[in-house]
């Protein structure tokens, strides 16, 4: 199944519903990358609050996802990593690297407003 | 009560009806909480493992018993290209393949046992069990 992406304002929100096979975590990947393009999004907001697993493949799609869209001039938070899921992740040895992470979809937007605020001329 | 199960690895969404599956019997062999996402990423990463190097192969799921202790046992099999030298795939950051080469090392760290038989040419069997606590 396709992940939804709902537009916000400057923001993209991609919900994921259900587990993901590798071929629908590209889909996602692809989809992001072109509709960040077409809305001129500033921010993108990845929920994973719904996946039981996060293993190897889905951390390295994730951060290749937030890299692309950095590329593209848009930052990424993924929002509702679980905590047994978070727990399995130090165990496999996984990390998000330089993606960030935020613990709901709330905290995501307040993250992402900081982090695009217009006209501050301080990031990074 | 269902005590194993036999899932066919060909594809990405094997992989995802093998680790659902595997959540599933270890919810019924006693596993709870953070257990459960434990092995279903640890079968996940076996499974990959089959679709990436062998493309085909299969999962053997099976609750299991020593004494007072019950788990479950993972058994991932193919007759693929087989592993040249193991020591290294166990090595955190090695692998051959589109990975992160964390799969192997990794899935030991999630189990409590772990075993692996190669033979170049021939295939490869992962053994992996998790214990109750």
């Amino acid at each position: 199944m396709r992940v939804p992406i709902l537009k916000q304002g400057d923001y993209l929100i991609a919900s994921i519903q259900s587990a993901l096979s590798d071929q629908e975590l590209m889909q996602l990947r692809d989809d992001l990358a072109e509709q960040a393009g077409r809305f001129r999004s500033r921010g993108i907001i990845i929920d994973v609050t719904v996946l039981d697993v996060m293993d190897s493949f889905a951390c390295r799609t994730l951060r290749s996802i937030a890299h692309i869209l950095r590329l593209r001039g848009a930052q990424t938070a993924i929002v509702g990593i679980q905590p047994e899921v978070a727990f399995a992740m130090v165990q496999l040895g996984l990390a998000l690297g330089e993606v960030q992470t935020a613990l709901d979809l709330e905290e995501g937007l307040a993250l992402l407003s900081r982090r695009t605020e217009r006209g501050s001329g301080s990031e990074k | 009560m269902k005590n194993e199960a036999r899932i066919a690895i060909a594809s990405g969404a094997d992989i995802v009806t093998a680790r659902l599956e595997g959540r599933q019997l270890a919810a019924e062999a006693g596993f709870n909480g953070s257990d459960l996402t434990v092995i279903a990423t640890a079968i996940s990463e076996v499974a990959r493992n089959i679709v990436e190097y062998a493309r085909n192969g299969e999962i053997l799921l099976s609750i299991v018993h020593d004494g007072n202790k019950h788990g479950l046992r993972v058994v991932a099999r193919d007759d693929g290209p087989g592993i040249p030298n193991i020591e290294q795939a166990m090595q955190d950051g090695f692998s051959t393949g589109r990975g992160l080469g964390l799969g192997l090392p990794g899935t030991r760290r999630l189990m409590d046992e772990f075993a692996i038989k190669s033979k170049v040419g021939e295939g490869t069997t992962v053994t992996a069990t998790k214990w109750i606590r």
